[in-house]
């Protein structure tokens, strides 16, 4: 599989013969410099520009083009190598563009010798930098490995060179950029050439370290790459002051995975984690501090000699001033690393795909239906009480584990208790309804069939988008008898599904059967539920999810209270929401109580319907 | 530059240059020493662990061993258990990362302890190190041998503590008896 790189990022390489090919869309000269173990580059013969396109181990183009194919070979370079840069130049003067803002993101690809791509790269965030660093080759422990660089230079190739240490840069890169004027006029054509120029922004400094991550990431290992220091080319300015350099700017999508979708979510989970062990830290330290605090006053009371008098006072002011220096400190590394994340939260927020983004984000309104799957959905948000502005995205792999449950009782939490039954139970529906939506979005075309169970017709209104959007295979069931028709249906598709999957025949199942996956969603339970039903209910919680067949309810426990502990199994495997903020979700690693907030529509927001209605068109599309 | 250090010795963990580190790797090897006499292929296989107990003024506050691998502040990391020692051929066979500028503020020392889990004593191990590595660049800032083994089957390795606004790293060497840290407590308690 190919990796697709994001700045700073890495990547094993599986041979030491790679063709690195670039596309620019508009001429480029492409040239390479090889570094010393420390990155600098000693002189002239380590470069390979076109002035001298062949060096050991590499050749580059004679000429600029909009397309290079470059042949390295690593194991032939000089043993005092330890990094080859791709550089990427525009050719000066001539009718094609002087910036790189104002062409095409120049895109990269690392190939085995089979032709096959191992990592990708797209130099994106480029403006008036003529020159750029694409991406580096680099030794460690032995073992070569591809990093994205994208570091830019508005100062052209002299700074680029000059940063890498190279004498003479500025003549150096006069000749380089003569040597590949000929043919810098006119457009040549794509020619197989090599040197690929490799591009980069001097705009920011570039950490390699994770931003959130950089305490301990897993992935950093012993084998893993220290950071290096970021390029300090000329006009590379580090965003925000001093503390920019161990604190990078954060970029969205900075974590591992083979696509975007999936280093956003294991990124938010990045966050999800770094936050609850910054916020462990911080009690850990205030509780440390209070309990310090109650010891010595403890002491100061026991004994008799300084109960009152200036001893004691004094023992308890600098008792109490203690507390404070170390409550300062925790609130302060507090302040720093929420700093950090609330950043880290303000890119990756606007860039998250639709089904991880919350409904008031412009994704939405340009929402068509997928074709594949994301890897996971949104719930709500969640938050700690130490810094209740900043969320964190709720994501929940697909296919979903656990069945979903919105609890429309009253609760604990004073925010529902401010509000009466009715009214927590039309909240409860409408968040059960946006859950509802945003699976069917997050779902290709006929890959999710939903069935709703709304025994009294209670739920009749909140509904309505969902049946007039034409996204349900069925009206809403009433009465025992639609409840008792649907279970059955969905609870034969189980048996089917399961006898199937054990007996290895999945392609004897009947002619017509529906390959999608099934949601079931029950409204007012146990209102038209006979105990077989109930029964059946229980039956398709544990066994559906590994068949396909996931449960979504909206009920109060209590409503169910005549059933007693029977039904409790039931509750446990499902997964809580509520419709009001509530603080019952644990995370995995400390265990702090997370206050979980529903997704919300904007008030007077039509994005749910406009969502819907693409659903049911792209759904009748596929049937019809 | 490596320090190898003795019992006792305690170096500054500042960085040549200035600047202090950051993250730094408390690293493990081992090898099980070679058995005399018929049956050498059956190796032996010896099942050290290490450990960080976390400090804050000698009270323990939070540990991180192959049973809870992280400690709950995320500052201290261990990166899995090894059972069997001397994979690496002189490397590292469990490790324990620590990023220094994440520790909580409260925590003022950091313990590390070797443990044989499988009752072993340290007269059947050879080749026993540990060692400090800046992480971030893979220097090694110290190294610690334990030499001549005895009848014991637990080590206080070291400790990092703080000193000034950095950190310092002291070397303890002292034996002890336990198959996990719990058993060891009392004997860290008077290296605090």
């Amino acid at each position: 599989m190919t990796a697709e790189l994001v700045r700073g990022q890495n990547h094993p390489l599986p041979d030491t013969r790679l063709e690195l090919r670039v596309a620019a869309g508009h001429p480029v000269v492409a040239g390479a410099t090889l570094g010393d173990d420390r990155g600098r580059v000693a002189g002239a013969e380590w470069i390979a520009h076109p002035g001298a396109p062949v060096r050991p181990g590499i050749e580059v183009a004679v000429t600029a083009a909009a397309e290079h194919r470059i042949a390295v070979d690593l194991a032939a370079l000089p043993d005092a190598v330890h990094r080859l840069s791709l550089l990427l130049a525009l050719p000066q003067g001539g009718s094609g563009p002087a910036r790189f803002g104002t062409a095409a993101a120049p895109f990269v690809t690392v190939a085995d010798p089979a032709g096959t791509a191992v990592a990708t790269y797209t130099i994106t965030g480029l403006d008036r930098e003529s020159a750029v660093v694409a991406l580096e080759l680099y030794r460690r422990q032995g073992a070569w490995k591809v990093r994205a660089v994208g570091q830019g230079y508005e100062g052209g190739l002299a700074d680029l060179l000059a940063d890498q240490g190279a004498p003479a840069a500025a003549d150096l890169a006069a000749a380089v950029l003569d040597a590949a004027a000929p043919a810098a006029a006119p457009v040549p054509p794509p020619v197989p050439e090599t040197a690929p120029a490799a591009p980069s922004s001097a705009t920011t400094a570039i950490s390699y370290a994770h931003p959130g991550r950089r305490p301990a990431a897993p992935a950093a290992g012993p084998g893993a790459v220290p950071p290096p220091e970021p390029p300090s080319g000329p006009s590379a300015a580090p965003p925000s002051g001093p503390s920019a350099e161990s604190r990078p700017a954060p970029v969205a999508g900075d974590a591992g995975g083979w696509s975007m979708d999936e280093r956003l979510y294991n990124q938010v989970w990045g966050m999800f984690e770094d936050l609850a062990r910054t916020v462990a830290a911080y009690r850990s330290a205030r509780d440390f501090a209070d309990h310090r605090l109650d010891r010595a006053i403890d002491q100061v009371l026991a004994d008799p000699g300084t109960r009152v008098g200036g001893a004691g006072d004094a023992a308890r002011a600098a008792a109490r001033a203690t507390h404070e220096e170390l409550m300062g400190r925790a609130q302060e590394v507090l302040d720093r690393d929420l700093a950090q994340l609330t950043a880290e939260s303000e890119v990756v927020e606007p860039a998250l795909p639709a089904a991880y983004a919350r409904w008031d984000n412009p994704v939405w309104h340009a929402y068509r239906a997928p074709e594949e799957p994301p890897m996971a959905v949104r719930l709500g948000d969640l938050h700690v009480p130490e810094r209740s502005a900043l969320r964190i995205p709720f994501l929940v792999r697909l296919p979903l584990e656990r069945g979903l449950w919105v609890d429309s009782g009253p609760g604990r939490t004073s925010a529902a208790g401010l509000l009466d039954e009715a009214e927590l139970r039309r909240l409860a529906l409408d968040s059960a309804v946006a859950h509802i939506a945003r699976l069917l979005a997050a779902h290709p075309a006929g890959t999710l069939t939903v069935h709703v169970l709304d025994p009294a017709g209670g739920g009749a209104a909140a509904f309505a988008p969902l049946v007039e959007t034409g996204v349900l295979a069925a009206p809403p069931a009433r009465g025992a008898a639609g409840v008792t028709d649907v279970l059955a249906q969905l609870t034969e598709r189980v048996d089917l599904l399961q006898m199937a999957v054990r007996g290895d025949a999945s392609e004897d199942l009947p002619p017509g059967f529906d390959p999608a996956r099934q949601l079931l969603v029950v409204h007012d339970f146990p209102h038209g539920f006979d105990d077989r039903a109930v029964t059946r209910l229980r039956y398709l919680a544990d066994e559906g999810p590994s068949v396909g067949v996931h449960l979504l309810m909206v009920a109060d426990r209590a409503d169910a209270a005549a059933y007693g502990p029977v039904l409790d199994p039931l509750w446990r495997s499902l997964l809580r929401l509520t419709p009001v903020p509530d603080d019952h979700l644990a995370d995995p690693w400390v265990g702090h109580a997370w206050t979980y907030e529903p997704p919300t529509v904007p008030p007077g927001s039509a994005v749910l319907w406009q969502v819907l209605g693409q659903v049911g068109e792209a759904r009748r599309r596929n049937s019809g | 530059m490596t320090v190898n250090m003795t019992k006792g010795q305690a170096i500054s963990l500042e960085k040549q240059g200035g600047g202090s580190l950051t993250q730094v790797r408390m690293g493990l090897g081992w090898q099980a020493a070679p058995r005399r006499g018929l049956f050498g292929s059956r190796t032996r296989e010896i099942d050290l662990d290490a450990s960080a107990v976390l400090f804050a003024e000698k009270q323990p506050v939070d540990v991180v061993f192959f049973r809870h691998l992280v400690s709950d502040d995320g500052s201290v990391r261990h990166t899995g258990d090894n059972l069997v020692g001397g994979v690496g051929q002189g490397g590292d066979d469990e490790a324990i990362l620590v990023d220094l500028q994440r520790v909580p503020v409260h925590i003022d020392q950091i313990v590390f302890t070797v443990n044989s889990f499988t009752g072993q004593t340290f007269q059947e191990v050879q080749n026993a190190f540990c060692r400090l590595v800046d992480e971030t660049n893979g220097q090694e800032l110290a190294r610690y041998t334990l030499d001549g083994g005895g009848q014991y089957t637990a080590q206080i390795m070291a400790k990092v503590h703080r000193a000034g606004s950095g950190w310092q790293m002291t070397a303890l060497g002292s034996a002890a008896n336990g198959r996990t840290f719990q058993d060891l407590m009392p004997s860290i308690l008077p290296h605090l």
